[in-house]
């Protein structure tokens, strides 16, 4: 099987979540990667670094440069004709592109996969990970979005992939980029943090999430991470948020603060390696997948636990 | 200018979910059923463009079994002014109900189509982008802004890194973020008028859509169940743990 990779990336350098796809891809046989954008030869010529990638093909072009679906279905849909699966990390990008590739293909996709069972089965979360199906696709083309926490990042080196360039039609006329607003953050990113912390609606506003939060994250090299209540309550913006809508993290160690541990949470946390909860209420839901638990009120032990590292 | 506004009825979000012991899915009966999160969303907003003037009608429709009206009086409570059930008892994949509202949109003509991002039963987060792709149409995903200005509309969208706004020519598919809006509550007495408000009852063969599922489902299983945790009683004991673990 001939698969196709669609690699994430800022046009300046390679997003790591297409380092599991591309573990993914390579269960189904040989991987090609797609880069496009706009003046992102340099993302080619690293995504041709990974190790195990038969080919990179590039397609830079203007009407490429922020991703637009509108724009680089039908690329992908071209490309298809000598690939049998594409597969996307389930990333905002890969979710708002793959199902329009799917559709001009008439195929379903496979949302979120976290296993290849075979060369057309796999097993994907439903019901919030409350339930994990196995389902096998009857269609003649596999369209994929990964789940990045769910597969080892293939090496980023020891690759060399040849890189060609491709054309497509460019801009579909549909949509235009009018701008982004990104999050500033100097911690590291919270889909691939090796040890997140976490706050919840216990917080009580912004000023004591980054009071107590950020202090504790930064003497461990954390990321931040919020559940809902605490972005809708507007300590933090939404990009930090963990769970069913938000991000899906599996770090090593997950530090969940003043946070109940509603389903739509635990959905996108619950595969950590280690979870750790401080919280004051006992009963609470978060104890239940916690590995390790302190009853407390977060506001006594959590500078106290920042002063002892 | 309409907009289609599409619903789902499903599992009650605060219901955790069972799987059924045989292993052929998750167990539906007796389970409180709602209108899907996002689709209240979805609602909501057509029902704020409406009220902006920036729409005259709203048709709320649904693609699942009898049961699914209950879901579409909610619609029609909350201010949507007609629904459309297309009523079946099979499940039916994105793909297909993406079909079958490509065919309504053909018929009814909407500006907008306005959907939620996902269902928080199968979380497929598909069925939007699969309409925008088979209508030829631009899409604006996880729309946490959406403003109409002329024929075209303004959407600012979640993504990974905060937020991106995109600029879609009309007629255009919209999805929902969870920070679109807050829903409103149905009134009583909405909920009384709602039951007047006409519902018509199609089935998919109506708009020449073949449901037959493209993926199979070879079983379900429950997730893997974490071993037990321990408590500790102080942070003194915390600190020495982590420092076991190699993170301090």
């Amino acid at each position: 099987m001939k698969t196709l990779v669609w690699v994430e990336h800022d046009n300046a350098s390679m997003k790591d979540a297409t380092l599991a796809t591309v573990t993914a891809a390579s269960k189904l046989g040989e991987v090609h990667l797609l880069v496009a954008g706009s003046g992102c030869r340099a993302v080619a010529e690293q995504a041709a670094q990974i190790a195990g990638v038969g080919k990179v093909h590039l397609a830079d072009n203007a009407a490429y440069e922020h991703g637009l679906a509108e724009n680089v279905a039908p690329l992908i849909v071209d490309l298809m004709g000598h690939h049998d699966a594409v597969l996307f990390p389930a990333t905002t990008t890969g979710k708002n592109i793959a199902p329009r590739v799917a559709a001009l293909l008439d195929v379903m996709q496979l949302s979120d996969i976290i296993s290849v069972e075979g060369e057309k089965t796999f097993t994907r979360p439903i019901y919030a990970g409350n339930a994990i199906a196995t389902v096998e696709s009857s269609d003649a083309k596999l369209v994929i979005t990964v789940r990045g926490t769910a597969f080892e990042k293939a090496a980023a080196t020891g690759g060399s992939a040849a890189i060609e360039d491709v054309a497509g039609a460019g801009d579909a006329g549909l949509s235009s980029f009018v701008g982004a607003e990104v999050a500033k953050s100097e911690r590291p990113e919270l889909t691939s943090a090796k040890i997140i912390v976490s706050g919840g609606r216990a917080l009580k506003d912004s000023a004591t999430f980054e009071q107590y939060i950020m202090p504790l994250a930064d003497k461990l090299g954390a990321a931040v991470g919020a559940s809902r209540a605490a972005v809708d309550a507007g300590y933090v913006p939404n990009d930090y948020q963990v769970g069913q809508t938000g991000k899906i993290v599996a770090p090593e160690v997950y530090i969940a603060v003043g946070i109940s541990g509603a389903i739509q949470h635990l959905a996108g946390m619950k595969d950590s390696k280690t979870i750790i909860a401080i919280n004051k209420d006992e009963d609470a839901p978060i104890f239940q997948v916690a590995d390790i638990g302190l009853v407390a009120d977060l506001f006594n032990a959590v500078p106290d636990l920042t002063s002892k590292l | 200018m309409k907009i289609l506004v599409p619903v789902k009825r499903v599992i009650d979000y605060n219901v955790k979910p069972r799987v059924k012991s045989d292993g052929t899915g998750v167990d539906l009966a007796n389970v409180k059923m709602s209108m899907n999160p996002f689709d209240e969303i979805a609602v909501e907003e057509a029902i704020r463009l409406k009220e902006a003037g920036k729409a005259e009608e709203i048709i709320a429709v649904s693609v699942g079994p009898a049961k699914a009206q209950e879901t579409l009086r909610t619609a029609l409570a909350m201010g949507a002014d007609r629904a459309i059930l297309v009523q079946t008892d099979d499940e039916v994949e994105p793909l297909a109900v993406a079909k079958i509202l490509k065919a309504i949109v053909a018929e009814e003509n909407p500006g907008l189509v306005v959907l939620g991002k996902q269902a928080i039963d199968d979380d497929s987060n598909q069925t939007g982008q699969m309409l925008a792709a088979l209508l030829g149409r631009p899409q604006g995903t996880f729309a946490s802004k959406v403003e109409i200005d002329g024929d075209s509309v303004t959407v600012t969208r979640e993504v990974d890194g905060g937020l991106e706004t995109v600029k879609l020519a009309m007629p255009a598919v919209v999805t929902t973020d969870l920070r679109l809006n807050e829903p409103r509550y149905a009134s009583l007495p909405n909920i009384m008028k709602a039951k007047k408000k006409p519902l018509d009852t199609k089935s998919p063969a109506d708009y020449g859509v073949d449901t037959a599922p493209r993926l199979k489902t070879l079983k379900v299983s429950e997730p893997p169940v974490r071993s037990a945790g321990i408590k500790v009683p102080d942070v003194d004991t915390l600190v020495a743990k982590l420092k076991e673990m190699g993170v301090a």
